[in-house]
């Protein structure tokens, strides 16, 4: 594992091929890449862009691949996770896809992604200058939830009236005696523009803070692109006496040991038994490869894990 | 040594007028919404616009209120912030912040004024939040001591606008519109959907609170009833003219206008 792998389709360069480079037509990737220009001028300001039809369903990451066509090269090398795991189904397809149309190679390993697309996760292995993270959203509008109307929220932004995002966090403490919210958790950005970084868990939202990398979020159903350009200040919204924070488990990574990373559950049998085991598959197996074992490493599940991934296996103790 | 006392300059005394309103004209095409009206407000007052649906009174409110500019004329307000300026002459931003800061509004329909998707409790603080209050018990407190002042179970402080009767969600309103204690609260038919008695004792609340705060308020009604009970002073419209102008009683006991004259005596008899 952590090779780079050689799932290039043909080695034709580009021009040859029989279909336009990463899917998309030249003026529409220029289209984008002028949205994305802008959208890092503006840091988290929704940049309105002629979103496409793309080969699968609203809500499966059209935003995130229109982005990632728009910026990828031959030279580029592409990871793509669904709910922090490298090998779900969706994250397996869109890999592929831009394996098939812009030959490039792809990898599962954090630090060698150039671009890492996802729909749930940032890695918990720190992103690095020049990386790109590409996050697909469903509701780009944080405010949406609360005021319907597209006119009053680009109002709200415009002048920068963001009491009406408190009502929900005020909401929240008043039904659950704490901000109860876990994903797609409202941040300032740059002090200027409320963002919704969805649907990343709140447990996320300090990575975004400072990033040395740069963000790009897509939301294709609703024709918005925004971003978050390196080192800057992204803030979660919090009240004075309910500052903001973040999950935490008594448990650690079943597989792993860790104590610093996103947990899963997950169930083992109808028995009621069940265990943590780290969300980001990747950065589990790299702990585990470098010896780091977790209080159920010796479990059959966990034996049976291959390297890569413990989540397809642990499925297939669901299905068990 | 030579320390130079810097003496602040004395505060220019505010000027009693809280409201101009000159040669207010609103024309929809051919249409006149209201023609050329004219009044001055000062703080504490409660200034009646009454009139039968159609005579402008809707009209003169939306403009006042901001909603609606109009097609000639000027509404002066003076407000904390920019002291008293034309309405429509500040910025889209600054005359918003102006109307959170200084105005409330409270609708005939609580649909319109109230956030059905969020608790009552929420509603009433969400003013407290857009002008930048982030302490989520203080904020608490507030709500609570304005859902008591206007008489609303505190026990159902969480549940959402629609669990509450039509009076309930009329007093989550008031609250609402009172918690930032603004300068000036329009009141559209606040009473409007409600049964009579209902309305007798939300109206008795309105004029307590109206009183004790020392409120200025513009209530739209075609209720001369409401009229009596909550103005200072009216003003009377039919086809977008105010046809009579003057102390609430007065108005009333020895009304000037004939059309003011039927409306008086056709609902008082009753
Ligand atoms: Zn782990």
């Amino acid at each position: 594992m952590n090779e780079i792998s050689e799932i290039k389709i043909d080695n034709k360069p580009p021009q040859e091929r029989y279909y336009t480079y990463a899917y998309l037509d030249e003026q529409t990737k220029r289209m984008i890449r002028r949205a994305i220009l802008k959208a890092l001028s503006i840091p988290g300001y929704q940049v309105p862009f002629g979103s496409r039809e793309m080969p699968l369903p609203y809500g499966w990451g059209t935003g995130g691949i229109q982005l990632t066509a728009a910026i990828i090269g031959p030279n580029d090398v592409y990871k793509c996770i669904d709910q922090g795991a490298d090998d779900t189904t969706n994250a397996v397809s869109i890999r592929r896809f831009f394996a098939t149309v812009a030959d490039v190679a792809t990898t599962e390993d954090t630090a060698k992604a150039t671009i890492i697309q996802s729909r749930h996760r940032i890695p918990e292995r720190p992103l690095q200058s020049g990386q790109i993270m590409v996050l697909q959203v469903p509701q780009p509008e944080p405010l949406r939830s609360l005021e319907p109307r597209e006119t009053e929220t680009r109002a709200m932004h415009a002048y920068e009236e963001y009491g009406l995002q408190y009502v929900s966090l005020y909401e929240n403490i008043s039904a659950y005696g704490r901000i109860a919210a876990t994903a797609g958790y409202p941040v300032m950005i740059d002090e200027r523009y409320l963002m919704s970084p969805s649907p990343i868990p709140k447990f996320d939202n300090p990575k975004l803070d400072m990033s040395p990398a740069i963000l790009l979020f897509g939301a294709g159903r609703e024709k918005r692109i925004y971003a978050v350009p390196p080192y800057t200040k992204v803030r979660s919204l919090d009240f004075e006496d309910y500052p903001f924070e973040t999950q935490t488990w008594d448990e650690v990574c079943a597989l792993c040991g860790s104590d610093t990373s996103y947990l899963d559950e997950v169930v083992l049998d109808d028995q009621g038994n069940h265990m943590f085991v780290c969300s980001d598959s990747h950065f589990c197996a790299e702990r585990r490869e470098n010896g780091h074992l977790g209080p159920l490493a010796g479990h059959s599940l966990a034996q049976k894990s291959d390297d890569s991934n413990a989540n397809r296996v642990l499925q297939e103790g669901i299905a068990k | 040594m030579n320390a130079v006392l810097k003496v602040e300059p004395k505060t220019i005394t505010e000027p009693q007028v809280l409201l101009q309103v000159r040669n207010l004209t609103k024309l929809y095409g051919q249409v006149t919404g209201c023609l050329d009206v004219s009044f001055d407000m000062r703080a504490g007052e409660v200034l009646g616009i009454v009139g039968e649906s159609g005579s402008g009174k809707t009209t003169l409110l939306n403009c006042i209120s901001g909603k609606l500019a109009p097609t000639s004329g000027t509404i002066a307000f003076n407000a904390r912030r920019h002291g008293l300026k034309d309405i429509y002459a500040l910025s889209e931003p600054d005359r918003r912040r102006m109307q959170r800061e200084d105005w409330g509004f409270v609708h005939q329909n609580p649909r319109d004024g109230l956030r059905m998707r969020v608790s009552g409790g929420a509603n009433v603080a969400e003013p407290l939040m857009n002008l930048g209050q982030r302490h989520y018990g203080n904020m608490r407190q507030s709500t609570i001591a304005w859902l008591s002042r206007v008489e609303l179970d505190l026990k159902r402080i969480d549940d959402k606008p629609r669990n509450f009767s039509g009076g309930m969600q009329q007093r989550i309103q008031i609250a609402r519109n009172l918690i930032h204690n603004p300068r000036l609260v329009f009141m559209d038919e606040p009473t409007g959907g409600l049964d009579v008695s209902v309305q007798a004792r939300l109206l008795d609340l309105l004029r307590e609170l109206v009183r004790d705060l020392g409120l200025a308020a513009i209530i739209v009604t075609h209720d001369m009833a409401v009229a009596r009970l909550m103005a200072d002073r009216l003003l009377v419209m039919k086809g977008g003219n105010v046809v009579e102008t003057g102390l609430t009683d007065q108005v009333l006991d020895d009304p000037q206008h004939p059309y003011t004259q039927l409306l008086v005596s056709s609902v008082l008899q009753i």
